[in-house]
């Protein structure tokens, strides 16, 4: 410590306590103005996200339906229904379908963009940049320009693949369960391809230079390198980029909602457009279905938590 | 470097990878713009190529402008990203400040508490959120958006914040507590100003999120000329399955220029956010 700050306390201090009150010294407090500071952001959580989530779980426990203003309690009968409705069961094997299915392509395209995107070359920034775009586009808007792709009349894939000769007719891409399945995959892949791979990214260029250059006057050759040198230096962060791509993709909504609305005979539903189409009719059910999500989300947070707490310390 | 780097090299490890890349990640959007400046006639007739651009019109566009809501939605999420953008700011930089700078019980567990709250999704919460937003008597206008955002772009923007607070050294801001500044002083005078890059960052990702918001945009300000455009350009110009391709790409193309604009002049605080999450804790 030196002389002079201690000589300005002395000057300044005790004419500034006189000016103080009992309100502004206790605000002078760390902790007294850390939950003063917490005040504004706290009384929206709770009143927008809190609340509606207790709300959520009570009305689940309900006959309500919109419009009508009595309605009972009746347990756990709509969690019950659901399990038996077929419609339900298949949703829940497509959502998880849906976002497990996805992800090594997300993780394998994404790691493989990175390490592309980690060396020099020109217009790298730009080109960065220009990759990132499927991410950052608004998913109600990149969903239309899928649901044009997969148009079963218009959709140019059909008409290059028909060219080449490839196919006889056009592919009807939303036209079944597992087509449907398979053409959301693909456009959430694309979408996610971009976020796995800038996170990576940063992974990546903690990497010091001179690990590899010692890895490769050691004679390791490029996939030795990658395994021995690179991989466990980004081995979290991909954990936990997965780890969210997981959880986003789960309780995805814009994207099937946009694409297939549920599809042929509501058999391609995800939680979330089940949800919302069961909410005009019966509400305290909607409820219910959109609960079932929070066991799972619970859990991969939960493994999120952990991971991040790693990487820190 | 070590090696040899002969083009023949550089060819399979740069440019053709990053080709593929290009073509498979920005296919979508060429492809919309094609099709935005299409003719009925040539865009449905399948032919000929579609990949040729024949007859090119702004019909569409024009189209999108004068004979749609398009004009109406994009002012309504013009104030609903920027008035829950600000509202958000302000409340993350608090938050952030308390968590990354000042030692007090529960700050912990705070902090992860906001953590868990960035990953409730709007799938788990839109339901009752509907009736909250209705109790509160604003449904369908832009309160009830410019009060719900802030439930996603709050836990995201204080988490980054609070990584950003952390880096900038104690001793300045003591330095200006013996000078007599109080706590808020030397917070607003001292540490806000070497904390912009992070603002900026937490600023431009608002704006992101709350220009792409769909769910609750669609269910909480979805009716008549209350909606923003993602919601709109999807229940308005596709009316009972027939697709006006034409105009429905031009306002994927125009309803992505701002967000394309904002972050195209921020990529770097835009990027650094991104990973922000899972780097800094």
């Amino acid at each position: 410590m030196s002389v002079i700050p201690a000589q300005a306390a002395r000057e300044t201090v005790p004419q500034q306590r006189r000016r103080m009150s009992t309100w502004e010294r206790l605000v002078e407090r760390e902790a007294v103005l850390a939950y003063l500071f917490m005040v504004p952001g706290a009384l929206i959580l709770l009143g927008f996200m809190a609340y509606p989530f207790f709300l959520g779980i009570y009305y689940s426990m309900t006959d309500k339906v919109v419009g009508f203003a009595s309605f009972d309690v009746i347990g756990l009968l709509n969690y019950q229904t659901l399990l038996s409705d077929r419609i339900f069961q298949t949703t829940v094997a497509n959502t998880m379908i849906y976002s497990f299915v996805t992800v090594p392509f997300k993780l394998v395209l994404g790691l493989a963009l990175a390490l592309v995107l980690n060396q020099k070359f020109r217009f790298s920034r730009v080109i960065r940049a220009g990759l990132l775009l499927p991410w950052i586009v608004p998913t109600a808007i990149s969903s239309l320009a899928w649901l044009m792709l997969f148009d079963s009349a218009l959709s140019p894939i059909s008409w290059v693949l028909r060219d080449w000769g490839w196919i006889e007719s056009n592919i009807n891409f939303l036209g079944s369960r597992e087509n449907a399945l398979a053409s959301l995959s693909f456009a959430n892949i694309w979408r996610g391809v971009p976020f796995f791979a800038i996170t990576i990214l940063a992974g990546l260029q903690a990497v010091p230079s001179e690990l590899h250059e010692a890895a490769a006057l050691d004679g390791a050759s490029t996939w030795q390198r990658f395994f021995s040198v690179i991989l466990p230096v980004i081995r979290n962060i991909v954990l936990i980029a997965t780890l969210f791509s997981i959880i986003w993709t789960f309780s995805d909504f814009a994207l099937p909602y946009v694409l297939l609305k549920g599809g042929p005979g509501s058999m391609v539903h995800v939680f979330g457009t089940l949800a919302y189409s069961s909410m005009s009719f019966d509400l305290g059910q909607a409820a219910a279905i959109a609960l079932y999500q929070f066991p799972f989300l619970a859990l991969f947070a939960a493994l999120l938590l952990r991971f991040i707490r790693s990487e820190d310390s | 470097m070590v090696g040899s780097n002969t083009f023949l090299q550089r060819l399979w490890r740069v440019y053709l990878p990053l080709l593929f890349f290009a073509v498979f990640l920005l296919f979508p959007f060429a492809w919309m713009l094609i099709v935005s400046l299409k003719p009925d006639n040539a865009l449905l007739n399948t032919d000929i190529n579609p990949f040729l651009p024949i007859g090119m019109t702004l019909n569409n566009y024009r189209y999108l402008l004068q004979d749609t809501d398009f004009l109406h939605w994009t002012r309504n999420t013009m104030v609903v990203t920027v008035g829950s953008l600000l509202v958000s700011l302000f409340c993350s930089v608090l938050i952030g400040y308390a968590l990354g700078r000042f030692r007090f019980r529960g700050g912990n567990i705070i902090g992860v508490a906001v953590f868990l709250a960035y990953l409730v999704p709007p799938t788990l919460l839109f339901i009752p959120l509907a009736q909250v937003v209705s109790n509160f008597g604003v449904y369908n206008q832009y309160w009830a958006l410019i009060f719900t955002y802030p439930t996603f772009l709050i836990p995201f923007a204080s988490w980054l914040l609070m990584g950003y607070f952390r880096t900038i050294s104690r001793e300045l801001e003591d330095a200006a507590l013996v000078d007599g500044a109080t706590r808020f002083q030397a917070m607003i005078r001292i540490v806000l100003p070497l904390a912009l890059p992070g603002v900026l960052s937490a600023g431009i990702f608002c704006f992101t999120l709350g220009w792409n918001e769909f769910l609750y945009a669609l269910v909480l300000m979805g009716s008549g000329t209350m909606k923003t455009v993602p919601v709109g350009v999807v229940s308005d110009l596709i009316r009972a399955d027939v697709y006006f391709w034409g105009s429905l790409m031009a306002a994927g193309i125009l309803g992505s220029v701002p967000v394309a604009i904002a972050y195209s002049f921020f990529v770097d605080h835009y990027v650094s956010g991104l990973t922000a999450g899972a780097t800094k804790g």
